[in-house]
C-alpha cells in the first residue's frame, strides 16, 4: 500500500454555537480521487477550507507527506502543492486567461519588474491543451463560461504544480456536458498523478470516478471505503444515518381549507411545472439538494424573482404576484433564507425592524404614533419571544436566533394566510432551534398554512405534515411525513427517477 | 456596549467630541476682550448666517447619502438655481414667482439625477457628476456667461433683511431643518428612507417602494440646492454662473462630521447641522486670528477625516 499524501488526524473546528467538525480523520493516497460526501451541513465544505488553509482547526493535525502542516492561508497551502477549486469561482474577469493562470506565479524578469507575456501565454495555452481545452490565454476571463473558467482555475493549480486539488461542488454551476468534460478531465489529472478530493453529494458522479469515499455525518467521520465496497443505497444511509436529532411533533391538528395552490409554476433555468397545495394548518417541506429550486420557488410565490408561467392562488383566488408587495396584499409573508441579506436591517433597532412591513398601521396621516407603534412592538417581542433588553435595541447585536424571530415576528405582523419560510433555522443554534420549531408549529395550529423550505432532513421530517420532493427544478415525489424515512426523500431528491 | 438606533442622533462618542469641538471653537473665539454681548450675538448671527447656503445644502445630502448615494450636483445646482431666480428678478417678477423659479429649477435637476440612478441604473456619484457638469453648463448658457445684475431691492432683501434680529436665512435654515428633521423622524416615508439605505434588498421584501424613494431623496436634494442658490444669488446680489464650486463637498462634509455614514442607514439632520456650524465656526475663530486661508484649509481636511475615524472608532465598541 502506498503511503498516503495527505492525512488529517482528529480534526476539530467549532463556530459560535455549532460544532463543525469533530474529530475526524481522512486519509488521501497520491493520484486518487477521493470523494467526500455528506448531507448539507455534515462539515464536508469546512473540512476542505482547513486543508485548504482557508479557516484553522482547533486541534487536530494535517500531514502532507508524513509531516505536519500548519497552514497559515491559502498561499501557504499553495506553496506546500495543495490548492482548491472554489464552488463559487474568483476569476479576475477583466484579466486574460494567460494572466489568471499564472497569477500570483507570473514568469517575470529583471526580478519582478518585466511580465514575460510571451512565455505566460504559450505556456498557458500547452497547460489548457493537457487538459483538453482550446481557450486562447488571450481571452478575457470574464467572456468565458463557468465551465472554461473552471479548467482555467485548474490549470493555475498545475502551474504550482499542485499535488491535491480540491473540488468543492464542481458541477454544482454546469450543464449536463460540461460536467461530462469535467469527470473526463478529472481522469486526466489522476492519470497525472494529481490527487483529488472531491466533495459532493452527487451519488451518480462519485461512482463514476472516486476511488474511495469518506462519509461525513453532522461533522464527525462515519465511514471509509473503497468505492468497489459500496452501493448507492448504503452510501444513502450513511449519509443520512438512521437517528433522527429532532423529535417529530406527535401532535396532530386538524387541516383546513386549501390557502395556497400553485399550478405548473415555471421559471427557466429554475423551476418546472411545481404544482403544490398548502391548506390551513398544514406545513408542507420544499426538500432537495442544494440548487434543486426550493428556494427559487418560495422566491417566485413572494415576487422576489417572479415566475413566468403558471398560477398562483390564494384562498382559491387567483393573484398575479409580480413584487414583495403585491404578495403582502394577497395575504403572503415570507421569512428569507439570509437574514442578514435580506431579513433585517441591521443598522435599525428591534422595533423598527418589526414595524417596518406594516407601518401604515402605526400612522395617523404621514406621522407615526409612536405610542401604537411601541404597543404592537412590545406584542410581538412578547408572542414571539424575543429576548432583547429593549425595543429600542439595534437588531445587530442581538443573537443568531434572536434575530431570526425578529424576521418571523415581522412577517406574522401583516397576518398572512400563508407563510413562506425558507431555511428557517439557518445558523442559530440548537436550543433557539427548539424555540424556531414551537413557534411555527403554534402558528400551523393557528391556521396559516406554511411553506417550508429547508435542506436539513431531520428538520423537514419533525416540522412538516407533507413533503414535496424536488430535484433540479422538477417536483420528483411527494410523501405523507409519517411515512417517510429519510432514506426515502434522499433518494427522491438524489436519483434520476428510474432508479428512484 | 452602547445603545444605537436610527433616531439616536449618533453614536455617544461623536456627540461627546462634537460637542467638544463645538466648545472649543466658541471659547476660541469668545476669547476677545474688546467683545460686549451685543457684539458677540451680533458676530454670531454672522457665522449663522455665513453657513446658512451650506446647511442647508447639508440637509439635503443628508437624505441622498442616508440611501447610500451621493449628490455631488450640489454647487452647480446653487449657481444654477441663482441664475435662473436672478433672471426672472430682473425682468421684475414678482418676488415670490423669482424664489418659486429658483427651487422648480433644483428640483427639475434633482428629479432628473434620481431617474437617472433608479431607472438607468448608473452609479449615483456618476450621475451626479454628469448633472454637475451639465447644470453648470446651463447657468452659463442662461447668463450668457455673465453675472446677471439688477435683481431690485426685495431680492437683494432676502439675505440683508432681519426679523427679530436674526438674518432671514438662519430662520430659512430654522424651517428647513426643522421640517427635514420632522420628517425623517416622525413621518411614514422617513422611516422608508433609513430603511432603504440600511438595507435595500430587506426594504424591498418588506414591500416598500424602493425606486419612489430613492427619486424622492435626490428631488428634495435638488430641490433644497435650488433654495439655496436663491439665497446665495441674494447675498451676491447678482446671479453668478461661476459660483458655488466645491460647496457640494462642503455640505457632505458637514453631513460626515455629524455622523451621517457615506454607506446609508445612518444619520440625522441635526448632525449635519451641527456638522455645518462646526466648519463655520472654526474657519470664522481661524479668521479672527488672521490665520491663513491656506492653513484654513488643511485645518478643516484634518477634522473631516478626524470626524469620520472617531465615528468608525466609536461604531466598533
Amino acid at each position: 500500500m502506498t503511503a498516503p499524501l495527505l492525512s488529517v488526524r482528529g480534526l476539530c473546528k467549532s463556530f459560535p454555537g455549532v460544532r463543525a467538525l469533530a474529530e475526524v480523520d481522512l486519509e488521501v493516497r497520491p493520484g486518487e480521487v477521493h470523494a467526500l460526501m455528506g448531507e448539507n451541513g455534515a462539515g464536508k465544505s469546512t473540512l476542505a477550507r482547513l486543508i485548504a488553509g482557508l479557516a484553522r482547526p482547533d486541534a487536530g493535525t494535517i500531514l502532507l507527506d508524513g509531516e505536519p502542516l500548519h497552514l497559515r492561508s491559502p498561499h501557504d497551502a499553495l506553496r506546500r502543492g495543495i490548492a482548491m477549486i472554489h464552488q463559487e469561482l474568483l476569476p479576475f474577469g477583466e484579466m486574460t486567461v494567460a494572466e489568471n493562470v499564472f497569477m500570483g506565479s507570473e514568469p517575470a524578469r529583471l526580478g519582478g519588474l518585466w511580465l514575460d507575456r510571451r512565455t505566460m501565454e504559450s505556456r498557458a495555452r500547452a497547460l489548457l491543451e493537457r487538459l483538453g481545452s482550446d481557450v486562447s490565454p488571450r481571452r478575457r476571463m470574464g467572456e468565458l463560461s463557468v465551465a472554461a473558467m473552471q479548467t482555467v482555475e485548474i490549470a493555475r493549480a498545475l502551474v504550482r504544480r499542485c499535488r491535491l486539488i480540491i473540488m468543492d461542488e464542481p458541477t454544482s454551476a454546469l450543464s449536463l456536458r460540461e460536467a461530462e468534460a469535467l469527470l473526463g478531465l478529472i481522469g486526466e489529472l489522476k492519470a497525472q498523478g494529481t490527487a483529488v478530493l472531491y466533495v459532493s453529494h452527487k451519488l451518480e458522479e462519485v461512482f463514476r470516478i472516486a476511488d474511495r469515499a469518506t462519509v461525513l455525518r453532522d461533522g464527525r467521520h462515519v465511514a471509509t471505503a473503497a468505492m468497489g465496497e459500496l452501493t448507492p443505497g448504503g452510501l444513502i444511509s450513511l449519509m443520512v444515518g438512521r437517528e433522527v436529532e429532532v423529535p417529530p411533533a406527535v401532535e396532530r391538528w386538524s387541516k383546513g381549507e386549501v390557502l395556497l395552490s400553485l399550478r405548473n409554476l415555471t421559471r427557466k433555468g429554475e423551476f418546472q411545472d411545481v404544482s403544490l397545495e398548502v391548506r390551513a394548518g398544514e406545513i408542507v417541506a420544499l426538500a432537495g439538494l442544494m440548487g434543486a429550486g426550493r428556494t427559487e420557488v418560495l422566491s417566485a410565490v413572494y415576487g422576489l424573482r417572479p415566475a413566468e408561467r403558471g398560477e398562483i392562488r390564494v384562498r382559491g383566488r387567483a393573484v398575479a404576484i409580480r413584487r414583495p408587495r403585491q404578495a403582502l396584499a394577497a395575504g403572503i409573508a415570507m421569512v428569507g433564507e439570509d437574514r442578514k441579506r435580506s431579513g433585517l436591517v441591521m443598522s435599525m433597532s428591534v422595533k423598527h425592524n418589526l414595524t417596518l412591513i406594516d407601518l401604515r398601521r402605526c400612522c395617523a396621516g404621514p406621522l407615526v404614533r409612536s405610542g401604537v407603534e411601541n404597543r404592537l412592538a412590545d406584542r410581538q417581542i412578547e408572542r414571539f419571544g424575543i429576548r432583547t433588553p429593549s425595543r429600542d435595541r439595534c437588531v445587530r447585536v442581538l443573537s443568531g436566533g434572536n434575530q431570526q424571530k425578529v424576521v418571523l415576528a415581522k412577517a406574522m405582523l401583516t397576518e398572512p394566510d400563508v407563510l413562506l419560510l425558507d431555511e428557517p433555522t439557518r445558523g442559530i443554534d440548537v436550543a433557539a432551534k427548539a424555540e424556531m420549531y414551537e413557534l411555527i408549529r403554534s402558528l400551523a395550529r393557528s391556521g396559516k398554512a406554511i411553506l417550508l423550505a429547508s435542506s436539513e432532513l431531520p428538520e423537514v421530517l419533525a416540522l412538516s405534515d407533507r413533503v414535496v420532493v424536488m430535484r433540479q427544478g422538477r417536483v420528483t415525489g411527494e410523501l405523507e411525513t409519517h411515512l417517510a424515512s429519510q432514506e426515502d426523500v434522499m433518494r427522491r431528491a438524489v436519483l434520476a427517477e428510474e432508479n428512484a | 456596549m452602547s445603545v444605537q438606533t436610527t433616531t439616536a442622533m449618533t453614536h455617544p462618542l461623536v456627540r461627546y467630541a462634537l460637542v467638544l469641538a463645538l466648545l472649543a471653537a466658541l471659547a476660541y473665539s469668545l476669547y476677545m476682550p474688546h467683545m460686549t454681548p451685543a457684539g458677540y450675538a451680533s458676530y454670531m448671527m454672522t457665522i449663522l448666517l455665513q453657513v446658512s447656503v451650506t446647511a442647508i445644502l447639508a440637509v439635503g445630502v443628508t437624505f441622498v447619502l442616508l440611501t447610500g448615494g451621493v449628490d455631488l450636483s450640489l454647487g452647480s445646482l446653487v449657481a444654477l438655481a441663482g441664475v435662473v431666480a436672478a433672471i426672472f428678478a430682473r425682468a421684475g417678477q414678482p418676488l415670490g414667482v423669482s424664489i418659486a423659479m429658483g427651487v422648480l429649477a433644483g428640483l427639475a435637476c434633482g428629479l432628473v439625477n434620481g431617474a437617472v440612478v433608479v431607472f438607468a441604473r448608473v452609479a449615483p456619484f456618476i450621475a451626479t457628476l454628469g448633472m454637475m457638469t451639465a447644470a453648470r453648463g446651463l447657468a452659463l448658457l442662461l447668463s450668457g456667461g455673465k453675472p446677471v445684475p439688477d435683481l431690485g431691492e426685495s431680492f437683494k432683501a432676502i439675505a440683508g433683511q432681519r426679523a427679530a434680529g436674526v438674518p432671514v436665512p438662519v430662520l430659512i435654515v430654522a424651517a428647513v431643518a426643522g421640517l427635514a428633521w420632522l420628517f425623517l423622524r416622525h413621518s411614514r416615508p422617513g422611516r422608508y428612507v433609513y430603511a432603504v439605505g440600511g438595507n435595500e434588498e430587506a426594504a424591498r421584501a418588506c414591500g416598500l417602494n424602493v425606486s419612489l424613494v430613492k427619486v424622492f431623496v435626490y428631488a428634495v436634494s435638488g430641490a433644497l440646492a435650488g433654495l439655496a442658490g436663491v439665497i446665495n444669488a441674494s447675498r451676491l446680489t447678482t446671479g453668478q454662473p461661476n459660483t458655488g464650486e466645491g460647496f457640494e463637498l462642503a455640505a457632505i462634509a458637514a453631513a460626515v462630521i455629524g455622523g451621517t455614514s457615506l454607506s446609508g442607514g445612518v444619520g440625522t439632520i441635526g448632525g449635519a447641522l451641527l456638522g455645518a456650524l462646526l466648519m463655520g465656526m472654526i474657519s470664522s475663530a481661524l479668521d479672527m486670528r488672521d490665520v491663513s486661508a491656506y492653513y484654513q484649509q488643511i485645518i478643516t481636511g484634518g477634522i473631516i477625516v478626524a470626524a469620520v475615524w472617531l465615528e468608525r472608532k466609536g461604531r466598533r465598541e
